[in-house]
């Protein structure tokens, strides 16, 4: 009974019907062929764009990754085959998959990715069912929760970076007057709190994006479900993880995979609030340190295509998962 | 009709001016301090040698972290953009820049015989002078006057002497009812501040600069591990545990607002703690900071700013000129006095004028003179890297996670590794 699982094109993910895609047909007609071309010809620039913005500079930094280039001199380096990645030396393993730095810096991406898409998530359809209820100002509350999503992350990291500031936060000013706690925190340097600090101010930012997708999700599921699910006295808790939940499964995981790939690519909101600290880094703020501070563009290059790679690879395997899904189903 | 005049006046100036500078007017940009008084004082020097020359003179901003302002630098350096002639560069970045920096010894005509040899020695990077000394600074230790007198103490010559003395003086406080009062602040954050902070405890128990001139490492000495067990012995004791999270700043408002007996600081902190609204003005004593026991020295990290010209600049002879016009006794001089900017020539030091402006120059002459050079200049590129493992090592150690023989040898491999084919 549940519906095949689409393709995850933007379509779905924006919560627009499933187009019916075409079947394929046997000989192409010429208004077929004429319509190719014409695909072809809108998609050239786009292409060529993409080309020349994404993939010259992704080319560039994986040629640099296999080199000692330095930001002192990057007109003149040498080739150092992998040795940026992995290289045995004088009895040590040197390069970046040797560095507790770098495994570090995976474990924090990893850490922070799950546990602020999860609650992201959570946080999102709970918001999403309330906002889906019929109640007066559901518009202007559904445009309000939107305001942390349209701020842009450096102005909101810096801005919480202010409040959360562990000699005149006003976190820590609010929490010592309800004396909840009886000394300043401090949140941002604490190695036991600057991870939390950064996912709640991740969580704070991003769950409206997940909000809005779920609440589009939403929108779109038919009434006759419900109207029988009352008519049978079946509770709401029990609708809720047998109809609405396996319904919106579909667009909820999109926005989760958008979410995913971003997070594992998380720069700014770490780099603004806890600067280069180990107990928060991330991979592309080990990156960014290698390349700008140390001046290193072949190690950093070689931490920069090892981060692409991850991100590749986890993309391709959803692409590949969802596909074999609708061919298992069809 | 007046603006018939009006109009005269300017192209008759405009005239008189392409006349006196001759018509190969050149502009010159230069990149100095963006913060305040900084900024203000350079483009007055700026302005008189602009009068002096006829040559223009463009100041542009820079980032006030020196973090961002070394990227920014970088950026441009390694598009080999001559769009600034002269930098303002930290006194732990010749060895970094040197590659994209003239050799300044060819215009000196010795000048530079006349400032502190650490600094010049600092500057020179494979025997090439690749800036001239600005401003200096160095680590120095402030300390509460009234307090002393009060229960009767000294001023420390030691680290034991300062630890003792800081113990004393905060439980005898706290019993008297000030229970925010700690013994020593200073700047314990995982950053360049704490690479200067821990070179001066190792230093002054004689246990070397982390890299020798040589560029042989030298961390994992017994004086050094001295040092670093007695500093975290501070933590919660003498110092709170939050230091590890203070930069210069943190600890100058503990300082200042009358809830410490010393700190660790630059001598910026002095104007500021003597100024009109400061809870402890005319309370505060500034000396060297002490030695690492009765056979140690008194070492303050050295600090500061230079001049240098870019390689790429088409006008190098002239930017020369102006680095040494700025660098020169009476601009340091001026620069000294309006604000309180120490001098790098030591004989300023002796300047009556200057003495009278900021009394306590001459006592930490000798502070300056010998101030600890990081290890910037031996190990180059790599100095971010050498300074970034030296204090998380160090921060580790102060923070417990790890004993100094663990953290020292585990920072000698990794310096070892870093400098494996020569820095």
């Amino acid at each position: 009974m549940t519906h095949s699982t689409p393709a995850p094109a933007e379509t779905e993910a924006l919560g627009t019907s499933p187009t019916a895609s075409s079947p394929a047909r046997r000989r192409p007609s010429r208004v077929h062929r004429q319509r190719l071309r014409a695909a072809w010809l809108f998609l050239i620039p786009m292409l060529l764009v993409l080309a020349a913005v994404a993939g010259w500079p992704l080319l560039r930094t994986i040629w640099f990754s296999f080199t000692d280039a330095s930001f002192a001199s990057i007109s003149e380096y040498n080739w150092v085959g992998l040795d940026n990645y992995l290289v045995y030396d004088d009895g040590m393993w040197f390069g970046v998959l040797a560095d507790p730095a770098w495994w570090q810096s995976v474990w924090n991406t990893l850490f922070f990715t799950v546990v602020s898409v999860g609650l992201e998530t959570v946080l999102g359809l709970i918001i999403a069912l309330t906002l889906n209820a019929q109640f007066r100002g559901r518009g202007l509350i559904r445009a309000a929760t939107l305001i942390p999503w349209a701020v842009p992350t450096i102005v909101s990291a810096k801005m919480w970076g202010w409040m959360l500031h562990d000699q005149f936060g006003i976190i820590n000013d609010m929490l010592l007057t309800l004396g909840i706690i009886a000394e300043p925190l401090n949140w941002t340097a604490n190695a036991d709190l600057s991870m939390w600090a950064v996912i709640m101010v991740d969580v704070w930012k991003t769950t409206p994006f997940m909000a809005l997708l779920t609440l589009a999700a939403l929108q779109m599921l038919p009434s006759d479900c419900y109207e029988a699910a009352k008519v049978d006295g079946i509770h709401p808790v029990r609708v809720f993880f047998k109809v609405t939940l396996p319904l919106i499964l579909p667009a909820l995981m999109v926005a989760i995979i958008f979410r995913v790939l971003d997070a594992l690519r998380v720069f700014d909101v770490i780099y603004v609030l806890t600067s280069n600290s180990e107990d928060t880094m991330s991979m592309s703020v080990y990156a960014r340190q290698q390349l700008v501070q140390f001046q290193d563009v072949g190690y950093g290059s070689a931490a920069s295509t090892v981060l692409f790679l991850i991100i590749a690879l986890l993309t391709i395997t959803y692409l590949y998962l969802g596909r074999k899904q609708i061919g298992g189903e069809s | 009709m007046s603006r018939f005049t009006i109009r005269h006046l300017v192209l008759g100036g405009a005239a008189a001016c392409l006349l006196a500078g001759g018509l190969q007017a050149k502009t010159i940009t230069i990149s100095c301090g963006a913060v305040g008084a900084e900024r203000q004082l350079c483009e007055e020097g700026t302005r008189a040698w602009s009068d002096k020359t006829g040559h223009e003179v463009q100041v542009v901003s820079t980032p006030n972290s020196a973090t961002e302002r070394l990227s920014l630098y970088q950026q441009l350096l390694a598009a080999q953009s001559g769009d600034v002639d002269v930098f303002q560069i930290d006194v732990v970045w010749p060895g970094m820049l040197a590659n994209h920096m003239i050799d300044l010894s060819q215009y000196t005509e010795g000048a530079e015989d006349k400032h502190f040899q650490s600094l010049i020695r600092n500057n020179t990077v494979d025997g090439r002078l690749v800036a001239m000394p600005w401003f200096t600074d160095a680590g120095v230790l402030y300390y509460r006057k009234d307090l002393l007198e009060k229960y009767d103490q000294k001023v420390p010559k030691t680290w034991e002497q300062l630890t003792e003395t800081a113990e004393t003086v905060m439980k005898a406080e706290r019993e008297a009812g000030n229970d925010k009062f700690w013994g020593f602040v200073w700047q314990g954050r995982a950053y360049e501040g704490l690479t200067c902070d821990a070179l001066e405890w190792v230093a002054s128990h004689n246990g070397g600069t982390i890299v020798n001139a040589e560029g042989e490492v030298t961390i994992n000495n017994p004086q050094a591990r001295e040092a670093l067990a007695l500093a975290s012995s501070w933590i919660d004791t003498i110092s709170p545990r939050s230091v590890l999270n203070y930069t210069e700043e943190e600890a100058r408002g503990v300082f200042q607002s009358g809830n410490a007996l010393f700190m660790r600081n630059w001598p910026y902190a002095w104007a500021l703690a003597q100024s009109p609204d400061s809870p402890v003005k005319g309370k505060v004593g500034v000396v060297a900071l002490p030695k690492g026991g009765e056979d140690g020295r008194h070492a303050g990290t050295l600090g500061g700013w230079q001049l240098a010209v870019s390689k790429y600049s088409e006008n190098p002879a002239l930017a020369a000129d102006l680095v040494l016009y700025l660098t020169s006794y009476e601009e340091q001089k001026r620069r000294a006095i309006e604000g309180s900017y120490n001098p790098t020539i030591p004989a300023l030091y002796k300047d009556e004028e200057v003495l009278a402006a900021v009394p306590f120059f001459g006592e930490l002459f000798e502070t300056f003179k010998n101030g600890v050079p990081r290890p910037s200049s031996v190990t180059g590129e790599s100095y971010g890297r050498v300074s970034n493992a030296f204090f998380n090592s160090v921060h580790d150690v102060l923070s417990g996670e790890a004993e100094p023989e663990q953290a020292l040898s585990g920072l000698e491999r990794e310096l070892r590794r870093l400098g494996r084919r020569g820095w």
